[in-house]
C-alpha cells in the first residue's frame, strides 16, 4: 500500500496574529511555526495503514525552506520519505494553484490512498485536498473520522452535523482527516534521530512543468486586498449579586429584557 | 459575458437547511445590486414539492434536480450536475452554505471551474460591481478581504450570519434534464444522533464547558436544553475524553456562530476563541476573575459554576413557565 500524506506548515494555533505592515499578511518573526494538527491525523492514519498492511508512507509538502521541518516531524513519527517541494514562486500560491502543484507531484508518485487535513489553519480555504482529487481524477471522502481498508476499497465514516455517514470508495482515493480519527503519536527521541537519515527529495515548479506564471502570491485567483482584526467587543459588563439566585436573575433579566434573546 | 447570481441549496429528506434560505437572502441582496436574475437550485430525491419555497426568500427561478441517484449527497454526482448548470447559465457568483457538504463541494466544483472560491464569508460586498468577501483566516483572528478574479466567482457563506430576508419573487420551478455522470463513491449508510439535539453549529445558543467544569456537564446539559440550545466544548474539555470530538468548539474544532454564546469554565485560549468570536452576544462564567475569557465576552460573572449555571437555568425556566 503506497500512501502520500499532504502536509503543511503553518503557524501555532496558540499564536497570535499580527497584520505586517503591508496589510494583506501577516508578520512572521514571532510565529512558531508546527505541522497543520488536521495533517498530523493524517500522518497517524498512514502509519496505522502501513502497519496493518505494509507499505511505504510518503510525505509531500509544498512550502518555503522552513517547511522542511513539517516533513522531518513526519519522518520522526515514522513516515518513510518525502518530497519538499520548494520554489520561491511558488510562495503564496492561493488554494487552486497549491492543488494544481501538489497534483503535477502526485502524477509522478505511485499512491494507492492520499490523506490529508480537512483544512489547514492557516487560510482556512477548505479547498486543497478536494481540488487534488478532482485534478487526479479520484474520488474523495473527507472530514473522515473512521476508515476501513478492505479489498481494494475505502470505507469511511464521515462526521456530518448531527451525525455520520458511511461513505465507500475504490482505491485510489484521497481522504481528509477530522478530529475523532485518531490520536496522532509523538515523535520518539529515536524516531528523531532516524528522521534525519530519511531521504528528502526536493523540487521545483519547472521539474513538475509548471509555469512559474500560474502559480504564486501573484498570481492569485483569490486576491487578498486587506486584512482586519475582528471588531472589538465593548469592555466586558460584570455581573454581581449577594447570591447565585440574585445573580442569575439579574443575567436572565438583561438577555431578555436589554438583548431580547430569551 | 457572465451574469447573475446562481444559489446552490441544502436540503436533508425534504427540508432546507437553514442556511440554504440565508444564501437565496443573500443571492437576492447582491443581484438586486447588478440588477440581475437570481437562480436557485436544489438537488435530491423527491424534492420537487419544496422548490418552490425558495421564491418566498428572492429566487426568480429554481431548478429541481430530482433524482433518485441524488438522495443522499455524494461528492461526484453533485458536482457532475452543478457543473453542467452552471456552465449553462454562465453566472457571475456562486452562493452555498459553508456546511459539511457545502466544504466538500465547494472544493471540487471550483477545481472543475477553474474557479475561486471565498470560503466561510461572513460578508459579501458589492461595490462599482466589485464583489468583495469577507472572511475569517487563522481561525478568525484576522478577517480578509478578499476579490476573485474572473467568473464565476464562489462564495460559501457561513451559515448563522447572514440574515434571512423575505422578497418574494416568481420561484418558477423548472426540470433541467441533467446526467449525473460517474459517481465513484457509495453512500451505504446514515448513521444520525438520535434524540432532538440541536447541531452545534445551527444553533441560536449554545453553551460550552471547559476545564472549569471538572468534568461535570449535566448543569450545562440543563441549561443548554432550558434555552432550547446546544453544548459545546473546549480542547482541553475534548481532550480529558468529557465530551465528543463533535462538541468542540475552537480553532481546531468547529466554528460557531450563535446568537449568544455562554462560555463556562473556560478560560479563553487564542484557539478557543477563534471558534466563537464571531458570536453576538458572549457570557462568561469563570471563577478566576483574570481569565482572558472576559475580554472577549460581553457580560461575565465571575463565580463558582456548580452553583451558577443551575441557578441561571432555574431562571431560565420561571421566565419560559
Amino acid at each position: 500500500m503506497n500512501i502520500v500524506v499532504l502536509v503543511k506548515q503553518v503557524p501555532d494555533t496558540e499564536s497570535m496574529i499580527q497584520i505586517a505592515d503591508d496589510g494583506t499578511s501577516i508578520k512572521t518573526d514571532d510565529i512558531k511555526w508546527i505541522m497543520n494538527p488536521y495533517d498530523e491525523i493524517a500522518v497517524e492514519e498512514a502509519l496505522q495503514i502501513r502497519e496493518a498492511q505494509g507499505g511505504e508512507v510518503t510525505i509531500l509538502s509544498l512550502g518555503a525552506q522552513k517547511a522542511i521541518e513539517a516533513i522531518r516531524t513526519a519522518l520522526a513519527m515514522g513516515a518513510d520519505k518525502g518530497i519538499h517541494l520548494l520554489d520561491p514562486a511558488a510562495e503564496g500560491s492561493d488554494a487552486l494553484a497549491t492543488a494544481k502543484i501538489l497534483s503535477a507531484a502526485l502524477k509522478n508518485i505511485s499512491f494507492d490512498i492520499i490523506i490529508a487535513g480537512h483544512r489547514a489553519v492557516d487560510e482556512d480555504n477548505y479547498q486543497v485536498a478536494s481540488a487534488v482529487a478532482e485534478f487526479l481524477d479520484i474520488p474523495q471522502i473527507s472530514m473522515v473520522v473512521k476508515a476501513e481498508l478492505s479489498d481494494g476499497k475505502i470505507k469511511c465514516h464521515r462526521a456530518l452535523e448531527g451525525g455520520a455517514v458511511v461513505v465507500e470508495a475504490s482505491l485510489p482515493a484521497l481522504i481528509t482527516t477530522q478530529r475523532g480519527l485518531n490520536e496522532p503519536r509523538y515523535a520518539s527521541l529515536p524516531g528523531i534521530m532516524k528522521a534525519k537519515k530519511k531521504p528528502v527529495d526536493v523540487k521545483t515548479i519547472a521539474d513538475l512543468g509548471i509555469d512559474a506564471a500560474s502559480v504564486g502570491r501573484a498570481n492569485r485567483t483569490v486576491k487578498i486586498k486587506a486584512l482586519n482584526f475582528p471588531p472589538q467587543r465593548q469592555a466586558v459588563r460584570m455581573v454581581e449579586g449577594e447570591s447565585a439566585s440574585e445573580i442569575a436573575a439579574q443575567l436572565v433579566g438583561i438577555l431578555h429584557g436589554e438583548t431580547k434573546i430569551i | 459575458m457572465a451574469q447573475g447570481v446562481f444559489v446552490i441549496t441544502e436540503q436533508r429528506d425534504g427540508e432546507f437547511r437553514k442556511v440554504s434560505f440565508e444564501a437565496v437572502s443573500e443571492g437576492r441582496r447582491i443581484a438586486d445590486g447588478m440588477t440581475a436574475e437570481v437562480t436557485a437550485v436544489v438537488l435530491g430525491s423527491g424534492i420537487e414539492n419544496i422548490a418552490g419555497e425558495l421564491g418566498k426568500y428572492g429566487a426568480d427561478k429554481v431548478l429541481a434536480v430530482d433524482d433518485a441517484g441524488l438522495a443522499d449527497y455524494t461528492t461526484d454526482a453533485y458536482v457532475n450536475v452543478l457543473a453542467e448548470l452552471i456552465k449553462n447559465i454562465d453566472p457571475v457568483l456562486i452562493i452555498l452554505g459553508a456546511t459539511v457538504q457545502g466544504k466538500d463541494l465547494s472544493g471540487r466544483l471550483a477545481a472543475r471551474l477553474d474557479a475561486g472560491v471565498a470560503m466561510d464569508c461572513v460578508a459579501i460586498k458589492l461595490d462599482n460591481g466589485q464583489l468583495t468577501y469577507t472572511r475569517p483566516m487563522f481561525g478568525g483572528k484576522v478577517l480578509a478581504d478578499v476579490e476573485i478574479e474572473g467568473t464565476p466567482q464562489i462564495a460559501a457563506i457561513r451559515p448563522n450570519v447572514m440574515e434571512i430576508g423575505e422578497n418574494a419573487k416568481a420561484g418558477a420551478v423548472e426540470k433541467p434534464e441533467v446526467g449525473l455522470g460517474e459517481v465513484k463513491t457509495a453512500v451505504l449508510e446514515r448513521i444520525m444522533d438520535t434524540g432532538d439535539k440541536v447541531e452545534l453549529t445551527e444553533a441560536d445558543i449554545v453553551v460550552s464547558g471547559g476545564r472549569g467544569t471538572a468534568g461535570d456537564f449535566k448543569a450545562i446539559e440543563e441549561l443548554a436544553a432550558a434555552l432550547g440550545g446546544a453544548v459545546g466544548a473546549s480542547r482541553s474539555a475534548v481532550d480529558e475524553g468529557w465530551r465528543p470530538h463533535s462538541d468542540q468548539v475552537g480553532q481546531t474544532g468547529k466554528v460557531v456562530s450563535p446568537t449568544l454564546y455562554i462560555a463556562c469554565g473556560i478560560s479563553g485560549a487564542i484557539q478557543h476563541l477563534a471558534g466563537m468570536s464571531t458570536s453576538k452576544y458572549i457570557v462568561a462564567i469563570n471563577k478566576d476573575p483574570e481569565a482572558p475569557i472576559f475580554s472577549k465576552a460581553d457580560f461575565g460573572i465571575a463565580g463558582d459554576l456548580f452553583k451558577l449555571i443551575p441557578a441561571i437555568a432555574e431562571e431560565v425556566k420561571k421566565l419560559k413557565g
